[in-house]
């Protein structure tokens, strides 16, 4: 079922939503950006639906959600242990079939990796329901199409993209038939629209071997890279937390377990007891993430963890393209392959 | 379903001070372990570490603790009949079965030996113990752990302790773990099995020895150590490759931990 709404009607829809549902979506925030007088689209819960960003493309992923950057588990009374509250209430997410993708992806983690699933992933999990974002055209820096990410054919209550005529609607959950139909401005067909070609485009090798990482291409990112992270914490299918402990300073046997959104690119992240640490160099870090994002995690999953959204290049400070990596990934695969060949023949 | 990070109080029964830095704790524990695996230990004020199970009885287990610096040090505030919450067990831990017939050689290195202590108990008892050998380094006379097992192991299997350096004067065996390997009184290597746990560079070169010496790649097994934050397969920290440590490891047999690259 396909509708056609005036952003005032949209806006409605949304309002009315509201009282079922706390709605988590793209909004732009005006002149927060990393620079001056630069915007940021992050996601956020809103309160007024006239925040909704539906045109431009987030900075940052819908996967605070699930897993915010900074989430206390459990509160400590002494030996009490209790686990921290959880809104009694859905959560309606905005996202794009990139994201719907990289869902798929933290789900593999948080709920299929180990023997048990989170428990604290599955009580948010339960109540999400989600409205894609179309799109219209492709934005700067996806691959979605090479990644094969660009569509989702269903898995969500309904869509929304700006048309011509209005804000474009295909409908899948029946029981808002009434609401969508009572605010339309137009009833007509309405297929989700998807990027069918990228500028970016990436070749991702079917199979990596163990050569590649010995291979010189992760060198130049010794001293490219700064090991910030920013490129993991806006991936919408990184993952990786640690748990720390904190205690109120007046009062110190009182506290909280938090887990702390964690980075393969940062300094730290392997120590172990007693100073040992694994890959120091950060042209090893950029090989451990590459390879898990288009290599490890097929191993293990059967599809690529990257879905091709792109954030990890619009953020990085030194201008380091994954994209890139990606198929100067490919291109050393191919002469490795080539080279052994060579020497065979 | 139930909350898997929800850590439970468990009773200290002992404190044994092994060193200036490492001590034993005593955890009141009722449940099935193996050697090999680990708990999540929350530190008081730190957040959780992951200890190796160093000890093992009906209704207790023992976590070997190193004091290294402002984080674990508050543990050490701690006293018998108090309590720390934990979690797990975790890990695949050691099949001791594998290794009770024929001819086994544990090479372990300082805080290495926990993992493997239950697994050298268990070759003590053995009726051929005399083919078992273990070759057990430490940094200095002074790190030597576990004193008292060493001393009564060293009557029912081949033992060599040795220190990595020694004060002039020190009696005992001075050298890496690596040294000993090929002099080792072994009937048939390529039958053999060896266990080695210590820090990579320890286990890299100790593994060369034994390949050296005839050892076959499947007849060797490793532990790995790595920071695993939540024992569960899902915070990361300990991901070589697609597996992860924390629920494929951390015991590998080397034909995989070869392919496992950091």
């Amino acid at each position: 079922m396909g509708f056609i709404l005036s952003r005032e009607g949209f806006n409605e829809i949304i309002t009315q939503l509201s009282s079922k549902y706390r709605i988590y979506a793209p909004v732009l925030k005006k002149g927060e950006g990393r620079f001056t007088d630069t915007d940021v689209v992050m996601y956020d819960f809103v309160s007024d639906p006239g925040e909704i960003e539906i045109d431009r493309k987030s900075d940052y992923s819908f996967k605070n959600v699930l897993v915010p950057f900074s989430q206390t588990l459990f509160y400590f009374a002494e030996e009490a242990v209790k686990e921290a509250d959880f809104p009694d209430k859905d959560i309606l997410v905005f996202l794009r079939a990139c994201d719907m993708h990289a869902l798929r992806r933290q789900d593999a983690i948080y709920l299929e990796n180990g023997a048990e699933e989170d428990w604290f992933y599955r009580r948010v999990r339960d109540r999400l329901h989600f409205v894609l974002i179309g799109c219209p055209a492709s934005f700067e820096d996806c691959f979605c199409v090479s990644m094969g990410t660009n569509r989702v054919a269903d898995g969500y209550m309904f869509s929304v993209e700006t048309a011509q005529d209005g804000i474009a609607c295909d409908l899948h959950d029946e029981e808002l038939a009434p609401l969508f139909t009572y605010q339309a401005e137009a009833v007509r067909t309405v297929v989700p629209s998807y990027a069918k070609e990228n500028d970016t485009k990436v070749d991702v090798p079917d199979q990596v071997p163990l050569s590649i990482y010995k291979d010189p291409l992760w060198d130049e990112y010794n001293s490219r890279c700064i090991g910030c992270g920013r490129c993991t914490l806006v991936c919408p299918t990184c993952t990786c937390y640690t748990m720390e402990d904190i205690y109120y300073t007046d009062n110190g046997r009182a506290g909280e377990r938090r887990r702390v959104q964690a980075s393969c690119m940062i300094d730290g992240y392997s120590n172990v007891a007693g100073g040992g640490q694994y890959r120091k160099t950060k042209g090893e870090r950029m090989r451990f993430k590459v390879l898990h994002k288009i290599s490890d995690f097929k191993a293990k999953f059967g599809c690529n963890m990257c879905v091709g959204c792109g954030r990890c290049d619009m953020v990085c400070p030194e201008y380091i393209s994954f994209s890139n990596c990606i198929n100067k990934t490919a291109a050393a695969v191919r002469a490795q392959a080539e080279g052994k060949e060579g020497e065979q023949a | 379903m139930s909350n898997a990070y929800v850590p439970s109080p468990s009773k200290i029964l002992d404190i044994i001070k092994h060193t200036e830095k490492e001590y034993t704790f005593r955890m009141e524990f009722h449940g099935s372990v193996k050697p090999g695996q680990f708990f999540e230990v929350s530190i008081p004020k730190y957040g959780e570490a992951p200890i190796s199970v160093s000890g093992i009885g009906s209704d207790f287990v023992d976590l070997t603790i190193r004091k290294v610096g402002r984080v674990t040090n508050e543990i050490f505030e701690k006293w018998i009949g108090s309590s720390l919450l934990m979690r797990g067990p975790y890990g695949n831990g050691f099949d001791v079965s594998l290794f009770e017939n024929g001819e086994t050689v544990v090479v372990a290195g300082g805080t290495g030996v926990s993992p493997v202590r239950g697994v050298i108990d268990a070759l003590s008892r053995t009726a051929d113990a005399k083919d078992k050998h273990v070759i057990a380094g430490f940094r200095s006379p002074d790190d030597i752990l576990f004193r008292k097992d060493l001393e009564r192991w060293d009557g029912l299997l081949d033992l060599i302790l040795t220190v990595d350096g020694a004060p002039e004067g020190y009696q005992g065996n001075v050298g890496l773990v690596t040294k000993y390997i090929a002099d080792l009184p072994l009937k048939d290597a390529a039958s053999a099995r060896a266990v080695v746990v210590g820090l990579p560079p320890m286990m890299k070169f100790t593994i060369i020895e034994f390949l050296k010496k005839g050892f076959q790649e499947e007849n060797i097994w490793v532990s790995q150590e790595r920071k695993m934050c939540c024992g569960l397969g899902k915070c990361g920290h300990c991901r070589i490759g697609s597996k992860y440590v924390c629920v494929d490891g951390p015991v590998f047999n080397y034909t995989e931990s070869k392919l496992l690259i950091d």
